[in-house]
């Protein structure tokens, strides 16, 4: 059963995405790529469990490794987005 | 029991905050603060999952972070934005080779007893994990090592790389079976990893330099695919939904890269196979050179300039020159618009985040289709190290590689000026009609001396 709803959010999701997304101009595609490229570091969330669970070494080892890829893209894409969104300006403003 | 669902209930807030920061992102004015909520959203997920009671030991997790977190920092500090593409795909692959760890360890994990009682699910996601996520990881390194000059971006083309590709297929299909069979077998396992690895590598080296577009949209896909089966491996829900997110904003992207090319999927991923398209007719004619002295007093006299940018502008670093000639002309009384083709440069919006970067507000950007129904009111079109997506043979010659690509119509203006390092054909290595045109001047030389120079007329 469980199975089953996962599968649920599994495609209400991808919908979501879809809809959302279509949305974003084609002057944002850059930031929207880093930014996703942040996003994706979500797998540090189930890294943390691998990593700290205690259990064998070399599963502390791959955790920890995990950990440690999907924080360069949580830290470096959430911050390099900034960077990049920083510099768009209106007309007005320059 | 109660914690856990405390946990579960950030989950949801944090996918919320997600959502909401993607739906900021959808217009430049609210884009940076919903790069704040999507961040907000990250630390609350990454703090609730710290509570959780499995978590017995934090310093190996501590050390992890702070690795990770200090390159990651300084990575997004000292970028230049003409090198964002090999960064994007950098992590990229990062993000695939974290969902590849994190699905091992999710066998790793598991003791003998625990091995049989898993239900069969667990390990297709597993399965499907390690694949996506090799080939997430191998297809980066090697789109990073093209755009960034360490390897040739030349498309890397032999014989048998169809059998090849079956081989790889027929080969995970296999091997796959056989793991979720028997996941005990660790054999089975490094098997799957390294047929992931290897399809990646050689699927992206017979891919060339000016296909990366797609390349890094499809590959961004991917590492959100890869995290969202690595969420359905360890069954948490919010690796599911938020690498979805991720996997369908690279599908948009591809699909919007591959309809500017007028090519299919499939069409861009197995380019290599493809024999060359015959040149139906040669192209010839004379080129006409013009000074930069000369087109400073066409452009002088200019009331209407677009500027088309292309890769050659990054390679040039010329952004910044050509805003000082842009705030110029504007001081001469002339408007200077932009005409932005998805594919121009080496990943989607690559010109106008250099652009953004020298200071162009960006409602002076437009894309082609805004631009080509008042082409004929522009006195001068300037095209700046972009090639094929000026080039009208994919409008006129049949027999071009590139026929049927929209193109942004620059010889339509009164007045062309190419600034080209020398008249070869262009990355494509598609010959180009609109360097013989009648109302084409080539401005031969580095594209930022070349605009410089100009600057030094507008000057005297």
């Amino acid at each position: 059963m469980e199975t089953i709803y996962l599968l649920f959010i599994v495609l209400l999701a991808a919908f979501l995405g879809f809809e959302l997304i279509r949305k974003v101009p084609a002057t944002l595609h850059t930031p929207l790529m880093s930014g996703s490229n942040a996003i994706s570091g979500i797998t540090l969330v189930g890294a943390l469990t691998a990593s700290g669970a205690g259990s064998s070494t070399l599963t502390t080892i791959l955790g920890t490794t995990a950990v440690a890829l999907a924080s360069i893209n949580v830290v470096g894409g959430y911050l390099v987005t900034d960077r990049m969104l920083g510099m768009f300006k209106k007309k007005d403003n320059s | 029991m109660t914690l856990e669902i405390l946990i579960n209930l950030a989950y949801v807030v944090a996918a919320g905050l997600f959502i909401l920061g993607l739906k900021l992102l959808s217009h430049p004015s609210t884009a940076r603060k919903g790069n704040l909520v999507s961040a907000v959203g990250m630390l609350v997920a990454v703090i609730v999952t710290l509570l959780d009671q499995h978590i017995i030991s934090y310093h190996y997790i501590f050390i992890g972070v702070l690795i990770g977190g200090l390159y990651g920092a300084w990575k997004a500090r000292s970028v230049q934005m003409t090198q964002m593409p090999e960064m994007v795909s950098l992590f990229n692959g990062f993000g695939g080779a974290a969902s590849l760890l994190l699905g091992w360890a999710t066998v790793s994990s598991m003791d003998s007893e625990v091995l049989a009682s898993t239900h069969f699910f667990i390990f297709v996601t597993v399965l499907l994990t390690l694949l996506i996520g090799g080939v997430t990881f191998s297809g980066s390194v090697i789109a990073w090592g093209k755009l960034s000059g360490k390897l040739s971006s030349k498309a890397l083309i032999f014989t048998g790389l169809r059998e090849l590709s079956l081989l790889h297929i027929v080969a995970m299909a296999a091997v796959g079976f056989l793991f979720v069979n028997e996941p005990s077998n660790m054999l089975w396992l490094y098997c799957t990893i390294a047929i992931g690895l290897s399809f990646g590598l050689w699927a992206t080296i017979s891919i060339g330099g000016a296909d990366m577009p797609v390349v890094i949209a499809l590959l961004n896909s991917y590492s959100g695919i890869a995290a969202s089966a690595a969420g359905l491996a360890v069954g948490n829900t919010i690796l599911i939904v938020t690498g979805l997110l991720v996997g369908a904003s690279g599908l948009i992207l591809t699909n919007i890269m591959c309809k500017a090319m007028n090519r299919s999927l499939m069409n861009v991923l197995l380019s290599g196979f493809s024999k060359p398209v015959e040149q139906g007719e040669a192209i010839s004619g004379e080129i006409k050179v013009l000074s930069a002295q000369d087109a400073f007093y066409v452009l002088e006299a200019a009331q209407a300039v677009l500027v088309v940018p292309g890769y050659g502008m990054a390679v040039a670093q010329a952004q910044h020159a050509v805003r000082e000639l842009h705030i110029l002309l504007e001081e001469n009384g002339c408007t200077v618009d932009y005409a932005i083709h998805a594919v121009a440069g080496r990943m989607p919006g690559h010109m106008n985040v250099l652009l953004a970067e020298a200071d162009v507000p960006y409602d002076q950007l437009y894309e082609m289709d805004d631009v080509n129904p008042r082409m004929e009111n522009y006195d001068v079109a300037i095209v700046i190290g972009a090639n094929d997506v000026v080039n009208p043979a994919a409008k006129e010659m049949k027999g071009s590689p590139i026929y049927g690509m929209p193109v942004i119509e620059a010889y339509r203006a009164k007045t062309v000026f190419v600034l080209k390092r020398s008249a070869n054909a262009g990355f494509a290595g598609v010959d180009n009609p609109l360097f013989f045109r009648e109302n084409t001047r080539m401005i031969l030389g580095d594209a930022k001396d070349t605009i410089n120079s100009l600057i030094r007329e507008f000057g005297d």
